[in-house]
């Protein structure tokens, strides 16, 4: 357990962190998703070489341009807060995690701002052909970036590939390829690119659903609404499929997140899935707060499914996992911290006895960090060494379950939309469908609600953990004072809010601009 | 091919490509540069947005590069992201929001119903450019002149306070202000991308008023740029420096160390030289003689004479990143750095870079193979 150690420190990095992250990604999907739907639709003008198709792809650019600046302005922060303001983080994982990022700086932010510029100030200078390939590269220049911060973010929920190192005290890469394919991080690349695609796409129809409530360029708007509902649809199903996908593997690596999100407390067999139902705070029971689930709505045995592939099976609680369950092997959180508390007094008498110049003990005890044995039943709950209590080992369930079946909810329904408007267009009956060409408006705030949701289930459903069973938030946080960060969390809640502001100002006035002639 | 180097050499090869990236960062801050002489070189609205988007090609490169100089850095010297960001934050954090509000500023500058006017953006601009370069100078500068902190694994084994490397003064990283040399070069970093900048317009911009006033400029930024250089580099030649025992790895301070490196590394003092003679004499040419390729030699020098500086404070047994607080906490290549595993594949990773340069070439020459005048301005589509 830490400490002295100054809460309100932790608690404002990691509002500043989610501040910072939460705004990166309120523009980071829109650039995912309608980078490609601009290259499909430059391909399309390429190969039909009609000029309408050209003046669509240039409008749709200047909006990606707009979106792209302050993409990066709130980026270049998440990089380096690692070492502003998990100091002890970067250097206890740095080996493994600073690799991504500097991968993603050479391989994907280059390619990326080289070939943007020639995609904008291109048009008069370049071949066709040239052009085209820019706005390809460009697509997947970001799209590599998303893959490489994702196989970080990844790594943190499963470390895998690694070794620890007791002279350093950090962990070392073993092996490249377990980090980049671990099952998680392929998961979690297409799961979060093909929810930046449907949000693309949904901004696209929204926006072209204005067009056509306002009676304006009605044959570029259903163009857009084409091309862009069929690339959200197929993209909207990869990405329930991907989502499921999460869960499962939720299920076997972070079983705390995964009870977190249907609210179960008390593990049972045959658990199933709720569709809907609302969070009541309830007695305490094992000395903790807890929430009963009322107006529920639930699909029998699903969750069980979901977690395992057998309807029967058994899914463990909060309860259980906190407070241990003899009968089904689980084991209690008390028991972890004792052994975790071994593995770090290990390696404190270790640096003792070479301080001290007693080589033979120095030895012995280094060499427990290579026997397997110790390393599983001990060193693999090196982080909860680092807790106070058992209790802090749940995250915050209401904010979870919500995002999660908001975000299961919306999926759904964007699926519908999307269906809908590919048939509407195809027969031309979309034109005075007012309802639900508002309604399509209207869900292009969902989508990035929707959105949001996803990474609130991921990050703070992993709380307490930086890095999955090895670093909570308290060992993680830089020696700095808890006022420096309040001051540089309103410093930054004020330039990007300020920021946001612009953007949704600039972004209105060029919708309502619309496409300019002549595709200047 | 990799596998067979020594992690040593790993190091050394890393290192190498640290002051490489950190060469082309500091030449690729003429953008900075640039942004601060928006109104000392644009009388007009036209000239300046002339000016605005010679410059807003390139900000992506500048920006882009301080993104993987602190990737690179993350991932082969991990000790120095912990203790240097963790540590000097106020520095760094400054430095960081100088960059936030430049990002955006070229996009929003001109566009309509932008909220802040562009006045502001260009404020962001200002700003960016002065004491980015400023600033980034300052923090290099304590690659030599030190800073107070300690570095100790065992921290994280303690029941209090698991923090492993430790900012020794309240102020976090604002006390490298009032440090001369420190100052010095920040001075040195923020004149010199002001003269990069005006070489670079010469060679970009057509617009004869903006080329009169580029060339007066040029020798009022030259003056106080060789000035504060050097002063910095006489008095790092004279003070003492941080030397590593090659074989102990203790840490101790030797009289005239980063002479001795000049003297003991002859490529390093031939670089370092030439460098420095080549950023001279791309000042001076374009001032004597009507032409305007200044800064392909500038720019050239200007990437040799970092890389050396870089290369002087990490090679031949010295610590980069020395702390005065306790010498022995103080940070070398050998002991900050990735392990062997980690920095072999990020060695195969490296091989990518040549193919990065390659396609920034072609890029570039497709756009840019005539100089950006009003004309263009006016018929371009997206103008900043
Ligand atoms: C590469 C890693 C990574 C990536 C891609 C993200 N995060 Fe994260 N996040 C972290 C790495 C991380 C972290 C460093 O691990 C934090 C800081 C403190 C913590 O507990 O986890 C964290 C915390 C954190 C928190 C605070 C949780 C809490 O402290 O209770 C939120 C809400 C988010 N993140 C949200 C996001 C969003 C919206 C992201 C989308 C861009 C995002 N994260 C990407
Ligand atoms: C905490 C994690 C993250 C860090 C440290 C980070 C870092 C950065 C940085 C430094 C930039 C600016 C790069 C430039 O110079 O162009 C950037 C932009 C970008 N990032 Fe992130 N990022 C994070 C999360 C994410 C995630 C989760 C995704 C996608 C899934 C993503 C996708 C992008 C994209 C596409 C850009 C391009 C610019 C734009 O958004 O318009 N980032 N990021
Ligand atoms: C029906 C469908 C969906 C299911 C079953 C699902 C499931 C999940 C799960 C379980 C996670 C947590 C992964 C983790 O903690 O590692 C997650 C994360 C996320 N979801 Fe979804 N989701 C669905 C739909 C959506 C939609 C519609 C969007 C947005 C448009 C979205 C965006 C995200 C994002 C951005 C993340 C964070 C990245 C990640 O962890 O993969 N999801 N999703």
């Amino acid at each position: 357990m830490v400490e002295n150690i100054d809460l309100s420190l932790v608690d404002w990095s990691r509002g500043q962190f989610a501040l910072t992250a939460i705004y990166h990604w309120i523009f980071v999907p829109l650039t995912l998703g309608l980078s490609f739907i601009l290259a499909i639709m430059e391909t399309i003008y390429v190969r039909t070489g009609r000029e309408e198709w050209k003046r669509i792809t240039k409008f749709w650019m200047t909006l990606f341009g707009v979106n792209f600046a302050i993409g990066v302005a709130t980026g270049i922060i998440l990089e380096f807060e690692f070492g502003t303001n998990w100091s002890n983080y970067s250097w206890f994982v740095g080996d493994i995690f600073g690799a991504p990022l500097a991968i993603e700086g050479i391989m994907a932010f280059f390619l990326e701002s080289t070939f943007i510029a020639v995609m904008f100030f291109g048009w008069n200078k370049v071949g066709k052909k040239f052009h085209l390939t820019s706005t390809w590269l460009v697509a997947i220049g970001a799209n590599l970036s998303a893959l490489w911060i994702l196989v970080a973010n990844a790594w943190m929920q499963y470390p895998v590939g690694t070794q620890f190192n007791p002279d350093l005290a950090r962990n070392e890469m073993m092996n490249f390829w377990d980090v980049f394919l671990s099952p998680v991080a392929v998961n979690k690349f297409i799961h979060t690119i093909t929810s930046g695609f449907v949000l693309g796409s949904l901004f696209v129809v929204g926006v072209s659903s204005w067009f056509l409530l306002k009676k304006r360029e009605s044959g570029m708007a259903k163009k857009s609404i084409l091309v862009a509902s069929i690339f959200g649809l197929v993209s909207g199903l990869m990405l329930v499929y991907s989502g499921d996908g999460s869960a499962r593997l939720i299920a076997r690596i972070q079983p705390v997140k995964f009870a977190s999100l249907e609210g179960l407390y008390k593990g049972r067999e045959g658990a199933g899935l709720l569709a809907f139902g609302i969070l009541i705070p309830a007695k305490e029971t094992s000395g903790r707060k807890i929430h009963e689930v009322k107006l529920k709505l639930e699909i029998p045995n699903l969750l069980s499914y979901m977690a395992t592939g057998s309807w029967k099976a058994y899914v463990p609680g909060i309860h259980d996992l906190i407070d241990g369950n003899a009968e089904r092997g689980i084991m209690p959180a008390q028991e972890k911290m004792k052994r975790g508390l071994v593995a770090r007094e290990t390696l404190a008498a270790m640096k003792e006895s070479r301080d001290k110049g007693d080589t033979a003990a120095y030895q012995a005890l280094k060499a427990k960090f290579y026997d397997k044995d110790f390393m599983e039943n001990y060193f693999s709950y090196f982080g909860y060494s680092f807790l106070n209590e058992p209790g802090s080992l749940v995250p915050n369930v209401p904010l979870t379950f919500y995002s999660f079946h908001l975000m299961v909810g919306l999926g759904f329904y964007f699926l519908l939309l999307f269906f809908v408007f590919i048939v509407l267009v195809w027969f031309n009956k979309l034109d005075n469908k007012r309802i639900l060409l508002w309604l399509a408006v209207f869900t292009i705030p969902l989508a990035y609600v929707a959105s949001e949701a996803g990474w609130i289930v991921a990050e703070l459903g992993r709380q307490p953990w930086v890095v999955q069973d090895l670093l909570p938030t308290v060992a993680a946080v830089s020696h700095i004072n808890a006022s420096s960060v309040q001051v540089t969390f309103l410093l930054f809640a004020f330039i990007f809010t300020g920021l946001l502001i612009a953007e949704i100002g600039i972004m209105i006035k060029q919708i309502k601009i619309g496409p300019k002639e002549g595709g200047k | 091919m990799f596998e067979t180097l020594s992690h040593a050499a790993l190091q050394e090869y890393w290192w190498a490509i640290m002051s490489l990236l950190g060469g082309f960062l500091v030449f690729l801050l003429f953008v900075q540069g640039g942004q601060t002489l928006l109104y000392t070189l644009g009388k007009t609205e036209t000239e300046r947005t002339l000016l605005v988007n010679s410059l807003g090609r390139k900000w992506e490169f500048t920006f882009t590069t301080l993104v993987t100089f602190g990737g690179a850095f993350f991932a082969s010297f991990p000790l120095f992201y912990s203790t240097s960001f963790g540590g000097a934050y106020w520095v760094w954090i400054i430095i960081l929001f100088c960059f936030v509000i430049q990002a955006v500023a070229y996009e929003y500058r001109s566009k309509p119903n932008n909220v802040f006017g562009s006045g502001t953006y260009e404020n962001f601009l200002f700003i960016n450019g002065a004491l980015g370069t400023f600033l980034l100078g300052v923090a290099v500068a304590t690659f030599f002149t030190g800073s107070k902190f300690s570095v100790d694994f065992s921290n994280i084994t303690h029941a209090s306070d698991t923090a492993i490397s430790r900012w020794e003064t309240g102020t976090h990283g604002l006390e490298a202000l009032l440090n001369l040399q420190n100052l010095a070069l920040g001075l040195a970093v923020f004149f010199l991308a002001r003269v990069l900048a005006i070489l670079y317009f010469m060679n970009n911009v057509e617009e004869e008023n903006i080329g009169k006033r580029a060339r007066k400029h040029l020798i009022l930024n030259a003056v106080p740029f060789v000035l504060f250089f050097l002063f910095f580099v006489i008095r790092l030649l004279l003070i003492k420096g941080f030397a590593v025992d090659p074989v102990s790895g203790e840490v101790s301070l030797e009289p005239y160390k980063y002479l001795h490196n000049l003297i003991q590394v002859p490529v390093l003092a031939v670089l370092f030289l030439g460098g420095t003679a080549l950023v001279l004499f791309g000042i001076i040419r374009p001032v004597l003689k009507t032409t305007t390729a200044g800064i392909w030699f500038a720019g050239t020098g200007t990437v040799l004479v970092v890389f050396s500086l870089f290369a002087l404070a990490g090679y031949n047994h010295t610590a980069y990143y020395p702390s005065t607080f306790d010498l022995q906490s103080s940070l070398t290549i050998h002991n900050s750095s990735s392990s062997k595993y980690t920095l072999t594949a990020m060695s195969y990773v490296s091989l990518l870079v040549p193919v990065v340069f390659a396609y920034i070439f072609i890029a570039w020459r497709s756009i840019n193979n005539k100089k950006i005048d009003t004309g263009e301005v006016k018929n371009e589509s997206h103008v900043y």
